[in-house]
């Protein structure tokens, strides 16, 4: 950002004369806007996708009426509606601590796009510990949700905080952990660093860089769902049991604040996989045409629409069993992921390379077949119903 | 801790009740040997989105361990009993609608029954069928709405909506032939309301082959899922002693691994002449008689139901379903009867006095929910919160029935 606004200074005429670090700041806050605007969108149009994606999963249509095409504006209808509505603040609840909750579990999810390269430039803060940075502000929305469970006085939202608090710092160290994984493999937290070594085409990516880093994909992926509380580990705001966990006692306004916070969080955790392990912005051919950003996008996209797939399938964990996935399961795991992967890297005769790259080529393909097959089957018992109606 | 934990097995809780003022906690100065911990009260429902209605439990929780439950039932009370003293017979039938409005073909065969047997009329075999079908219809549709909000107790969304596709299916045959979707007034005192429709059997007839079909994706989808297994198997164990002692019926005793279903076992109506088998809990996933035993006996009782209606069907006579419906219902003076049929749910008793007029003396209903939900504190006590829900899902209340 400095070096940025020195340049800026230099060489656009109109900027002449000003302080570099004057400058620096209104880059900062000026990018900084854009980027909320970002999230704010993101947000809406994950909330549209997800009410799709459910709505066709489950044989109807989801929102058809507001705004032209499927109901493309019904989260638009839906944001001014809470906007609208009334602010209800608990008499006897902590009201400081209450009004502040909502901020700062958005601001923990909003935050971390600070550090997410979109592609080979566009990126607000290139941060030389970009991995690091991430993981930690992440977990600061955890300090949000205890705060509205703790200040809201209802012991459902309580309940809902401390399930809240017990699983994302256990999840947390797996997903610390499985990162750590490829991390000695560039020898940089720098997200961009981590991009630019798997240049080269999908091959080179590091979820087919060995074994190990190709279980740490899945691993950090199923210890992210825990962390930004989806099915089947949504136990904190677990609607059918603890009313709305956390949030039960928010309207209007704060309750949307958690709730493009969730949104925001999904992604960002599926922008920092599809970095570390999904080549970023590059295409899978290699290059990043017709856009670093588009790929980065449609990678998150995907990332987020399996997820939903889950959330629409799967029940949910009770709580002991989800401490024992995440204690037993993937933490032990993300240990086997880290030093296999370093020694694999570093000390596999070739014959062992190729058969694990070999190895895991297969697991890859068996999976999508699987996916092809039941698409296929979707569809013509899609087209089955449809005849008969 | 020491009030509740203490207690002897079996023995009645304790009837004081902790007032609660939520906002102005009484803060215990800290003791310096020990830290003292206290049950939590936590009040779920009546609002609560899964207590399936208007279900007050009053839990005594330690962090998220259940120690105490106490259901407060009582919100839904209509008094159907006494409206019932007030009805000429004929006119409490829509009444018994409104209890399990589930499965209210179910109640007012029930219902039915008991007039029919202290009226001594003799019906025309059209009606029997016709009632069997519905009935069956009925509990396959009431058995949907298990299935499905039970998915969604655990977390499982899709299936409810998938269990409520096929439910509009039933509703349509019901609509096409009595016009109503949930609550039918459809079996009268000797008779039905309307006769099948043209079209009604060869739609039937679609409808349970399509229905054969979505059994397997029910089980794909949840039943055998390994999440909702862990969620189900070995929690909420009822013993068959037990449920012998909480006076469990249906589906929630058949899960405890007794074979016992009045369509066999004393059999009413025309269910005699059909071949169907009586699921019960084999304990396949976990112990005998958990969540998981009384959800399959649902699923696999379904099965059984569309056997019945084949059956119904193929066997149906012709004849006039108001033939034997009487003008006055009227039974002799001071005569009682006790009648039990097989609900959805369970054992459905109605206990009918009559004074000679017009108006039932006195009626009584025996609801097998009302039982089921006395063995909660037994089903709950040690489990987790997230476990409440599950157990009452699978003993699967209406709490309409359960207040009457």
């Amino acid at each position: 950002m400095q070096q940025i606004a020195i340049d800026l200074v230099a060489n656009v005429p109109a900027l002449a004369g000003l302080d570099p670090a004057l400058m620096a700041i209104i880059l900062g806050v000026v990018s900084g806007f854009a980027l909320l605007t970002v999230v704010a969108v993101l947000g809406m149009v994950l909330v549209w996708l997800e009410r799709k994606v459910s709505g066709h999963m489950q044989d109807r249509l989801g929102p058809m009426r507001v705004g032209g095409w499927h109901g493309w504006s019904q989260t638009l209808a839906d944001g001014i509606k809470l906007l609208l509505k009334e602010d209800i603040v608990p008499e006897a609840a902590d009201s400081r601590l209450f009004k502040f909750a909502p901020l700062l579990v958005f601001a923990g999810a909003f935050a971390v796009y600070v550090a997410i390269p979109f592609s080979e430039t566009l990126i607000v803060s290139n941060l030389n510990i970009g991995l690091f940075y991430v993981l930690a502000i992440s977990s600061l929305g955890v300090i949000g949700i205890l705060m509205a469970g703790w200040s809201s006085n209802n012991k459902w939202a309580l309940l809902g905080a401390m399930r809240s608090a017990a699983q994302v710092i256990s999840y947390e160290i797996p997903v610390a952990l499985v990162l750590l994984a490829v991390v000695p493999l560039v020898g940089s937290l720098n997200l961009q660093d981590l991009i630019v070594a798997q240049s080269g085409g999908i091959a080179n990516w590091f979820v087919f860089r060995n074994p190990f880093t190709f279980l740490a994909f899945f691993l950090f992926y199923i210890s992210t769902l825990a962390e930004v509380n989806r099915t089947p580990f949504d136990i904190p705001e677990a609607e059918s049991e603890l009313v709305a966990g956390y949030h039960t006692e928010y309207s209007g306004m704060r309750f949307s604040f958690f709730f493009i916070a969730e949104y925001a969080a999904m992604a960002g955790v599926s922008f920092v996989a599809a970095a570390v392990f999904l080549g970023g912005w590059q295409a899978p051919w290699g290059g990043d045409a017709p856009g670093g950003v588009f790929w980065m996008f449609l990678k998150m996209f995907w990332l987020v629409f399996v997820q939903m797939w889950i959330r629409w399938t799967l029940p949910r964990l009770r709580v002991d069993q989800l401490m024992f996935v995440g204690w037993k399961v993937l933490t032990p795991g993300a240990f086997i992921c880290i030093i296999g992967s370093v020694v694999w890297d570093f000390s596999a005769p070739g014959w062992l390379r190729t058969l694990g790259t070999g190895g895991v080529g297969l697991i890859t393909l068996i999976i999508f077949a699987f996916y092809l097959r039941s698409a296929a089957r979707g569809l013509i018992e899609g087209r089955k119903q449809k005849a008969i109606a | 801790m020491a009030d509740t934990t203490d207690r002897p097995e079996g023995a009645i809780p304790d009837a004081t009740v902790t007032v609660d003022y939520p906002g102005f906690p009484e803060i215990a100065p800290l003791d310096d040997d020990s830290l003292e911990s206290e049950l939590m009260t936590l009040n779920m429902g009546p609002q609560h989105p899964s207590t399936h209605g208007v279900l007050r439990l009053e839990l005594k929780t330690d962090g998220e361990i259940v120690d105490n439950v106490r259901p407060h039932i009582g919100y839904l009370h209509r008094c159907f009993e006494k409206h019932a003293e007030c009805l000429s017979y004929p006119q409490v039938v829509p009444f018994t609608d409104r209890m399990d409005y589930l499965a209210a073909m179910n109640n007012n065969l029930a219902f039915c029954l008991a007039v029919e047997k202290l009226l001594e009329v003799e019906l025309p075999e059209r009606v029997e069928y016709v009632r069997v079908v519905m009935c069956e219809l009925n509990r396959i549709a009431s058995h949907l709405v298990s299935f499905g909000t039970y998915g969604m107790d655990i977390g499982a969304f899709t299936p409810f909506l998938f269990a409520f596709r096929e439910r509009e299916d039933i509703f349509d045959l019901f609509e096409m032939t009595c016009g109503a979707r949930m609550l039918y007034n459809y079996i009268w005192v000797g008779g039905v309301s309307h006769d099948f429709p043209p079209g009604f059997i060869e739609k039937c007839r679609a409808f349970l082959d399509k229905f054969e079909g979505k059994m397997a994706e029910y089980n794909d989808l949840l039943s055998h899922n390994k999440i909702f297994v862990e969620r189900t198997a070995n929690v909420g164990v009822l013993p068959l002693e037990a449920a012998f002692s909480y006076n469990l019926t249906g589906p929630n005793l058949r899960g405890s691994g007794y074979k016992w279903d009045l369509r066999r076992d004393a059999p009413y109506s025309i269910y005699d002449r059909f071949e169907f088998d009586i699921p019960v809990g084999s304990g396949e996933m976990g112990q005998l008689g958990d969540c998981w035993d009384r959800y399959m006996v649902r699923i696999r009782e379904m099965a059984e139901s569309v056997k019945i209606i084949r059956q119904a069907l193929d066997q149906l006579p012709e004849g006039d379903v108001h033939k034997a419906v009487p003008r006055n219902v009227r039974p002799p003076k001071d005569v009682e009867c006790y009648v039990r049929s097989e609900t959805p749910r369970g054992e459905m008793g109605i206990y009918l006095i009559s004074d000679g007029s017009n108006v039932p003396y006195r009626v009584k209903v025996k609801s097998p929910c009302f039982t089921a939900i006395a063995a909660m504190n037994d089903l709950c006590r040690g489990h987790y919160v997230a476990d409440i829900i599950a157990v009452i899902g699978s003993i699967d209340i209406v709490l309409g029935e359960v207040d009457r």
